[in-house]
């Protein structure tokens, strides 16, 4: 417990750059997997060849990428960017075969209908397509989201300030309680950002609870946060 | 007035879709385009507002080459209703009703004042306008999508099966509806449908395709049950097998129409029938026969 109290200073320190290291990359390979995956699923023939590439990305280890990057990237061993880049990559890999299939669920019926009526191929894609991508590209940032700041402790091993540090440091000690702290505050992190984009959602998505709820009445609250949008 | 000049489409895949097509499209008037599946009618009506562009042939609206016309402008002056209604699903009943004037840069306030007064011309109750459209009976979607399509009050309207999806008792009301308010709006309707009574019960021409986007016959309803142009065109109609024959059999006094299965069609009234009673036949839809027909 007074390893608690005298280390409370660093335990939010570490949540916090923990957090913000994590929203990065989540928010960067989301945004670049939008365009990615739209091309793969509006290109027919591009889909395989890109689900393919980032397959082999995602498959590479994370602490070689880790050590590897700052030589590609000339970077300082010990640069947060690394790891940041390291991520985004990951987060990128997930989410584009996602994002390839948002943009395949949506009903080719109403986008049709949509250009039938005058919308131009701009303002179809966003107000329309990436709207009625939504459900399925907000479960794929929810997985992206857990995944990244999971993947941020192994950072520690290299020497990037996150939670990871708990872990390594109360393993090299053999102190069970540092250990718990550090996965406490990551599943602490994770609850709350996957908490964040689930009201995000709702909000930006009403229609989408509404259909659903029509579908299935009453859900419980913890049973919302594991269900896909 | 729509034009089409000997217009033809051949997809990139090789499929001919349209051959040679040509047709006059009166103003204020409905137009409908029957025929068996995969003859040309969807592909059609996509040129006129150019979803697809012919390979060759010209279409002209009231006299303009449309290829010299912005597509999507020429799209935000023509209504377009489709089967399954092709509503936004993410969007409530008022703004996809409203989605064209809003596109067109008319103010928001005003688009919704005038989304829920055509809510009221297409008969739907002013209380599902903040709906969704999932939340909408397949009747009340097409009504929304008719709504949608006569939002910018366009001269033209092209509907691609747009009552095929709903039953029975709800297509007869929806084309009631259409025939009134083409009546009440005048608008120039080209109609695609596999139903023959329906093209026989709305059009005021009727083109009749043959498989391979040939034209089998364009006519009215009368013309083309009084002298089907051929062999396909019979049978299309339901000549063949008796189906349009209606019988008059004197009963109690009056007229009694029946059809060819020898249920009762309705009251002969007016102008008694000229020959020999039994052998009287009248066309369907000409046939001053009253009342409705059941099925
Ligand atoms: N984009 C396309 N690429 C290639 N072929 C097409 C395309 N669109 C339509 N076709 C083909 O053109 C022909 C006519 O299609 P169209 O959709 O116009 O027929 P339709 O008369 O509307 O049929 P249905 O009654 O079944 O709706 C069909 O053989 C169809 O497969
Ligand atoms: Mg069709």
């Amino acid at each position: 417990m007074s390893w608690l109290v005298g280390n409370a200073g660093q335990i939010w320190q570490l949540t916090v750059v923990h957090a913000a290291l994590s929203a990065i990359p989540i928010v960067i390979g989301f945004a670049l997997a939008i365009p990615v995956g739209w091309f793969a699923n509006r290109h027919r023939a591009s889909r395989g060849t890109v689900l393919a590439v980032v397959g082999v990305v995602y498959a590479v280890p994370s602490l070689p990428l880790f050590i590897a990057l700052p030589s590609i990237l000339g970077t300082r061993i010990l640069d947060p960017v690394n790891v940041v880049v390291a991520l985004s990559l990951y987060a990128l890999a997930i989410m584009v075969r996602t994002a390839s299939d948002a943009f395949a669920s949506v009903d080719v019926d109403v986008l049709l209908s949509a250009t039938a009526v005058g919308f131009s191929t701009w303002r179809r894609f966003w107000s329309v397509e990436l709207p009625l991508a939504g459900p399925v590209l907000l479960s794929g940032i929810r997985v992206v989201s857990v995944s990244t700041i999971s993947l941020l402790s192994v950072g520690s091993v290299i020497g990037v300030t996150s939670l990871g540090y708990f872990f390594l440091d109360g393993f090299q000690r053999g102190f069970a309680l540092e250990i718990l702290v550090g996965i406490v505050g990551t599943v602490v992190i994770a609850v709350v950002f996957d908490t964040v984009l689930t009201i995000v959602g709702r909000l930006l998505l009403p229609w989408a609870r509404r259909r659903a709820a029509s579908h299935r009445p009453a859900t419980p609250a913890g049973a919302d946060l594991a269900g896909a949008a | 007035m729509i034009e089409f000049r000997s217009v033809t489409k051949q997809f990139p895949d090789g499929t001919v879709a349209v051959r040679e097509f040509s047709l006059v499209i009166p103003s204020r008037r409905i137009t409908v385009l029957a025929g068996s599946s995969g003859s040309g009618k969807t592909t059609i009506l996509r040129m006129i507002n150019r979803m697809v562009d012919p390979s060759s042939g010209a279409i002209e609206i009231d006299g303009a080459d449309i290829s010299t016309l912005e597509p999507v402008r020429l799209r935000r002056g023509i209504g377009y209703v489709m089967q399954n209604s092709g509503l936004l699903p993410h969007r409530k009943v008022v703004d996809n009703i409203a989605t064209v004037p809003l596109l067109r840069g008319e103010k928001r306030k005003d688009a919704r004042a005038r989304a829920l007064d055509l809510m009221d011309t297409v008969g739907l109750d002013r209380a599902l306008a903040d709906r969704y459209p999932s939340q909408l009976s397949g009747g009340q979607q097409q009504r929304v999508g008719v709504a949608r399509g006569l939002a910018v009050d366009p001269n033209i309207l092209l509907m691609d099966e747009p009552f095929g999806a709903v039953d029975p008792l709800v297509r007869a009301e929806l084309q009631q509806e259409l025939l009134r308010l083409q009546h009440d709006l005048g608008k120039t309707v080209v109609f695609v449908t596999h139903d023959i009574d329906e093209a026989f019960l709305l059009g005021d021409q009727v083109v009749i395709f043959k498989p391979g986007g040939v034209v089998a016959q364009i006519g009215t309803p009368q013309q083309i049950l009084a002298e089907p142009a051929d062999e396909f065109v019979t049978r299309f109609v339901g000549a063949d097998r008796g189906k349009r024959a209606l019988h008059v059999r004197s009963e109690g006094g009056r007229d009694v129409v029946l059809d060819a299965d020898g249920r009762p069609a309705g009251v002969l009234v007016g102008a008694a029938p000229t020959r020999d009673e039994a052998g009287a036949a009248a066309a369907a839809p000409g046939a001053s026969a009253q009342g409705d027909r059941p099925r």
